[in-house]
């Protein structure tokens, strides 16, 4: 076999100039979405493990529905669909904060309970035999330490979901794949493009993961 | 351990055919009990009599279907949710779990002065004198900074006896405080409740240690399934007791 094909490191370099305006509207659409959708996923995740039974179920159809559907179905859904009901359009970078949002939030509800849900009994317990109301219980006792257990699935779901912006080049905005895929058309060097914008998410992921493990590491030196 | 017994001090504690099921199971079978002020009541019987049920019941972690609890005159009512007399009660009475149950996120002191300041509204000043106070009282005052984790289990359960006092209750309920401790560790803690007890403290103690049991009750009350099977002083329980049950039990606990 004869490959005629090089990788042609100067070509790689040439894109990281084009590319690097995506790394802000990858860091946009991915920030601005989990932010919302970490509200997103507090309030479900509460309704989730509510006493009252049609919040647990309203709760529940939520996650069904955004963690059961395709999220490049649901910002295709936001982005062409929804300006069909609304009569306006919709903003790309918007639908795409909004899919992250609506999206990870589904992700982010599950992860909240299962947080909650972990702390033993006898914290809630303890607390209530001091006179502690349940609101107080909840906010000075279980959440602390639940959120303490939440931070490595958060950062899980916060890696995914800069990936998923990826998918967003569909709708046009500017982020980091579209950014490539502009800049290829001219230049006809997929691959090494490509290889760049493969690095320059690791680059995120990656420096998002250090934190995540710094974050960890005092947590768990208050435990 | 004053004389209690007279019939002029009006009960901190008084239940009435008190019934509590859990599903199909009847874990309290009408019970009646008076506890008076300045009375050291060890609830003793085997594991599933349903004596940790019963004191659980007197703070409001467990409800209960039928009958009448009142609590230094607030009433409870059966399957009564967060009603105002719950909390009221949960304010005067305090709780030592086996578990320990301290806030794993918490410093010692924090553990101690959270719910004097979110409940009571103390200062954090006035509440932290307070949790000095009786971290030096139980023996641990040179371990206020420290988290649950570092110190043992005798130590973290003199923690959560001090967080419960630092609520000044009127009531204490301890729930087989020494049954998850090392057995070098039970005599420190069987300390510090003998030294609240002394002082006059009322409380209510689910325990397997007889010796203590002898030593500290007021009175003794022995559970059978649900029911309160026999109850006594220390002496007319441990040395003659009437019940078959009662003497089973105690051949059972004593003989080792």
């Amino acid at each position: 076999m004869d490959f005629d094909f090089q990788f042609d490191w100067s070509a790689a370099f040439a894109s990281i100039p084009y590319l690097l305006p995506g790394i802000p509207w990858t860091l946009l659409i991915s920030f601005g979405g989990l932010a919302f959708g970490f509200f997103i996923g507090i309030f479900f995740g509460l309704l989730r493990i509510s006493p009252i039974r049609w919040l647990r179920w309203l709760a529940i159809c939520y996650i069904e529905i955004f963690r059961g559907t395709p999220i490049l179905v649901q910002v295709l859904f936001i982005f062409y669909g929804l300006p069909q009901l609304l009569g306006s359009p919709i903003n790309a970078l918007v639908a795409g904060i909004a899919a992250i949002a609506v999206n990870s939030g589904a992700y982010i509800s599950e992860i909240v309970r299962g947080g909650v849900q972990s702390i033993e009994r006898g914290q809630r317990e303890a607390s209530l035999s001091l006179g502690l109301s349940r609101t107080q219980a909840f906010r000075y006792v279980i959440w602390p330490q639940a959120f303490r257990r939440m931070i490595p699935p958060l950062g899980n779901q916060g890696i995914i979901s800069i990936k998923d912006t990826s998918l967003f080049s569909v709708i046009g905005v500017g982020e980091l794949v579209r950014q490539g895929q502009i800049y290829i058309a001219t230049t006809f060097t997929a691959l090494e493009v490509y290889f760049m914008v493969a690095l320059m998410y690791l680059a995120i992921t990656w420096t998002l993961s250090i934190i995540l493990r710094q974050l960890e590491s005092r947590g768990i030196a208050g435990q | 351990m004053t004389d209690t017994m007279s019939p002029t001090v009006p009960p901190i504690v008084r239940m009435q055919k008190l019934n509590k099921h859990f599903g199909s199971l009847h874990v309290l079978n009408d019970i009646d009990l008076e506890i008076v002020p300045g009375e050291v009541v060890v609830v003793i019987g085997a594991s599933g009599s349903g004596k940790s049920t019963l004191i659980r019941c007197i703070n409001g972690l467990e409800e209960f279907q039928s009958g009448t609890l009142s609590v230094d005159g607030n009433t409870l009512k059966p399957d009564g949710k967060s009603s105002k007399a719950l909390q009221t009660i949960r304010t005067e009475v305090g709780m030592v779990f086996q578990q320990f149950n301290l806030f794993p996120h918490l410093s010692v002191i924090d553990n101690i002065t959270l719910a004097p300041m979110k409940v009571r509204g103390w200062s954090r000043s006035d509440a932290v004198a307070t949790a000095n106070r009786l971290l030096d009282r139980v023996g641990i005052a040179d371990q206020a900074d420290k988290y649950p984790s570092q110190l043992s289990g005798g130590q973290q359960q003199r923690v959560a006896l001090a967080r419960a006092l630092a609520m000044e209750p009127r009531l204490m309920l301890f729930d087989e405080p020494t049954s998850a401790l090392d057995p070098e560790m039970i005599g420190e803690v069987l300390d510090a409740m003998r030294e609240l007890a002394k002082e006059g403290m009322t409380m209510v103690i689910v325990t397997h240690e007889m010796g203590f049991a002898r030593e500290v009750a007021d009175r003794i009350i022995f559970i059978h399934k649900g029911v309160i099977a026999e109850q006594g002083t220390p002496e007319q329980l441990f040395d003659t007791p009437q019940h078959e049950r009662t003497q089973s039990f105690l051949a059972r606990v004593l003989k080792h």
